[in-house]
């Protein structure tokens, strides 16, 4: 036992004279949460939009006040004609056109009927979709109200749409449990594997084994100081998105933490998987990089959602981790789902550990190969 | 002291980790201490100290931090074991709190085998721990090893300097994986079959090409300034020669050296003509000791 805190303790001494190593370990979480937060955004915000209305009409008035109500539109106060604001669109000083037809307030209330066209940057399909989908809303609601009760009740069925969760489409919500899932990946899996494939490296593996250590006690030792240095980022993490970038957590935070803890696990029996299958710090790199982050990126639901991708890759996502660990994740911290509901995810990550640990401890060699 | 002495890429490292346990052979046994290397290394590993010939301690750890690591997880104790040590240790103390990446060849070296030493192993594997080290050192460093083995540690070492070997108490000359001799020194370099002379002169190159023409010359090489021949003794003469040493019972020793002088002075002059035939000029052939390097050349040309 002493020999093991005397292990971990060099690993430690390790970690602390890597200064360049330990501030991008802490500080690429909040990198990466500052950078999706803020700069990676497909939210709607500071839409310039334009109004086109030939003449003055109370039903427009009405809209145009509820849309501007919205924060997320700024007005450009312009009387152009349509002509003139496609060119203004084109010089990107608005973003979105509302135009009304003739005699729009007329046709409205007397016959229920009448047409608005929404006009949105397509180049940028997202943005473009968002703001359509969000004017458009306000601007169904606004019609509700002014239509005359006569024709109210006509059985004409309107659509009403809401999204639950996450009302205001934060992207937020979405990137925070990927963003977990993808550094802690990189903590555990990439810098076990690297420290220990540098023992091997360096030839110091050469005297550890000669060593009476058990070699359970080299790689457990390993482990110890990047299993802390994770939580620390989970908890950088989750205060960053709850304090910073207004996500918040609505379930148990308890489990969470719970659930956070049996990915770290996986994620570190992963990273010693691939340090008893490679040889250089080269490749542990270049195999925790490719084979862990890529899938953890673009295979766990956290950029693409998995319901998109061809049914092949859809059983891939299923060997991810990170696909699981993100799921929980995301019933826990947004949804506020109880327990009973994060089973599976739990159910599925378990067995993974298993499996890494076990192959693990079977590749190690107590020799040199 | 046991000394292995071969060149580089004769297989020493491959013996010295199948010694210590890191590698199977793929056949073959071996034991240390009496122990199977490959079925009871658990226990070899606790009674055996390694000094890779590669630096292997931790560069960014401190020297006092490799010391007294390497201390707990061979559960030694520093004060207990330091007089093992103090002797080498003595000379890297004042640097005690510098990483041992900065350290020079030489020290670093001290620190590896204070490392290796700390929990006073029964036996002490040194693989090369002077290749890349300059002389001062190496011979400093033999020095260290001398004391160590007047404390009672076994100590295998290899090395690739031929000169180095007359420091051990026994050697086995190495090569391609097969012990082609093994002897002490002494022994060695007496077992020595053939009559080495030594050959210098103008024209160096040329010379060497001629010497290799002549028959009587088993082989030819250049040795520093010379070159270096070997003449076989012939055998048959020999023994008529002890028949005669016989019947002069009262001075035999001294016949045997005159007649040994007299095959000498006749191959040299052998020798001689043959190069003056072929249109060398200025030489001298004497008569040397032969090295231990002589010994592995010999040996390992015979095949």
């Amino acid at each position: 036992m002493k020999q093991f805190l005397v292990f971990v303790r060099k690993e430690f001494l390790h970690i602390s004279r890597d200064v360049r190593t330990i501030l991008i370990l802490l500080l690429m979480p909040i990198v990466q949460i500052v950078l999706f937060g803020f700069a990676l955004t497909n939210e709607v915000q500071d839409v310039k939009v334009l109004f086109i209305s030939n003449e003055s009409n109370e039903t427009a008035a009405l809209i145009n006040h509820r849309i501007l109500s919205s924060p997320y539109f700024i007005p450009v106060e312009s009387q152009a004609s349509a002509t003139e604001a496609e060119n203004l669109m084109k010089s990107n000083q608005v973003s979105l056109i509302v135009n009304y037809s003739r005699n729009f307030n007329e046709t409205m209330v007397k016959e229920g009927a009448g047409q608005i066209e929404l006009i949105a940057d397509g180049s940028d399909p997202n943005m473009a979709s968002a703001i359509l989908s969000y004017s458009s809303a306000i601007i169904a609601a606004s019609i509700k109200e002014r239509m005359p009760a006569s024709l109210e009740n006509m059985g004409k069925v309107s659509l009403s749409t809401e999204l639950l969760y996450n009302p205001q489409m934060k992207s937020s919500y979405n990137f925070v449990p990927g963003v977990m899932g993808l550094i802690l990946m990189i903590i555990c899996a990439m810098m076990t594997s690297i420290s220990i494939v540098r023992e091997k490296e360096t030839g110091t593996m050469e005297i550890l084994l000669v060593s009476p250590i058990r070699p359970m006690f080299i790689i457990l030792s390993k482990s110890v100081p990047y299993f802390i240095l994770s939580v620390i980022n989970l908890a950088t993490i989750l205060l960053l998105s709850v304090y910073v970038l207004k996500v918040p957590v609505t379930g148990s935070l308890f489990w969470l933490v719970m659930v956070s803890f049996i990915f770290i696990f996986v994620s570190l029996t992963l990273g010693l998987l691939i340090s008893s299958i490679t040889h250089t710090q080269v490749a542990a790199m270049l195999i925790s990089g490719l084979a862990l982050m890529m899938p953890a990126m673009l295979l766990s639901g956290m950029i693409f959602p998995i319901s998109n991708m061809p049914e092949l890759l859809q059983v891939f996502t299923k060997f991810v981790p990170a696909t699981w660990y993100i799921l929980a994740v995301k019933k826990l911290m947004i949804q506020g789902l109880p327990l009973i509901s994060e089973v599976t995810e739990i159910a599925a990550m378990c067995p993974m550990a298993a499996v890494f640990l076990s192959l693990s401890l079977k590749q190690f060699k107590y020799r040199l190969e | 002291m046991f000394g292995i002495i071969g060149p580089d890429g004769a297989g020493k490292t491959t013996l010295f980790r199948i010694l210590t346990s890191l590698l199977i052979p793929d056949s073959g046994e071996a034991t240390v201490l009496g122990l199977d290397v490959v079925k009871e290394f658990k226990k070899i590993r606790e009674r055996i100290g390694y000094m890779p010939g590669k630096f292997s301690l931790y560069g960014d750890l401190t020297v006092d931090e490799n010391l007294s690591f390497f201390a707990s997880i061979f559960k030694a104790n520093i004060k207990e074991n330091y007089h093992l040590i103090e002797d080498i240790f003595k000379d890297i103390a004042p640097f005690g709190k510098r990483k041992a990446r900065d350290l020079s060849g030489g020290m670093k070296q001290k620190l590896a085998l204070s490392c290796a030493l700390i929990h006073k192993p029964d036996i002490l594997f040194l693989d090369e721990p002077t290749t890349g080290v300059d002389p001062v050192s190496r011979r400093e460093f033999w020095q260290m090893l001398e004391r160590l083995k007047k404390q009672g540690i076994t100590i295998v070492v290899s090395t690739s300097y031929m000169d180095e070997a007359l420091l051990c108490s026994r050697i086995a000359l190495f090569k391609e994986g097969s012990i082609l001799s093994y002897n002490t020194p002494k022994e060695m370099v007496s077992s020595f079959e053939n009559t080495l002379l030594a050959v210098s002169g103008e024209n160096m190159p040329e010379l060497l090409k001629m010497l290799r023409k002549i028959s009587i010359v088993k082989s030819a090489y250049s040795f520093g300034a010379q070159h270096h021949i070997t003449v076989e003794r012939e055998e048959n003469k020999g023994e008529s020669d002890k028949v005669e040493n016989r019947e002069n019972v009262g001075n035999g020793n001294n016949i045997e050296k005159t007649n040994r002088e007299i095959k000498l002075q006749a191959v040299i002059a052998n020798v001689t003509q043959q190069l003056q035939q072929m249109g060398a000029s200025s030489f001298t052939i004497k008569e040397i000791e032969p090295t231990i390097e002589d010994c592995y050349l010999e040996l390992s040309s015979v095949k």
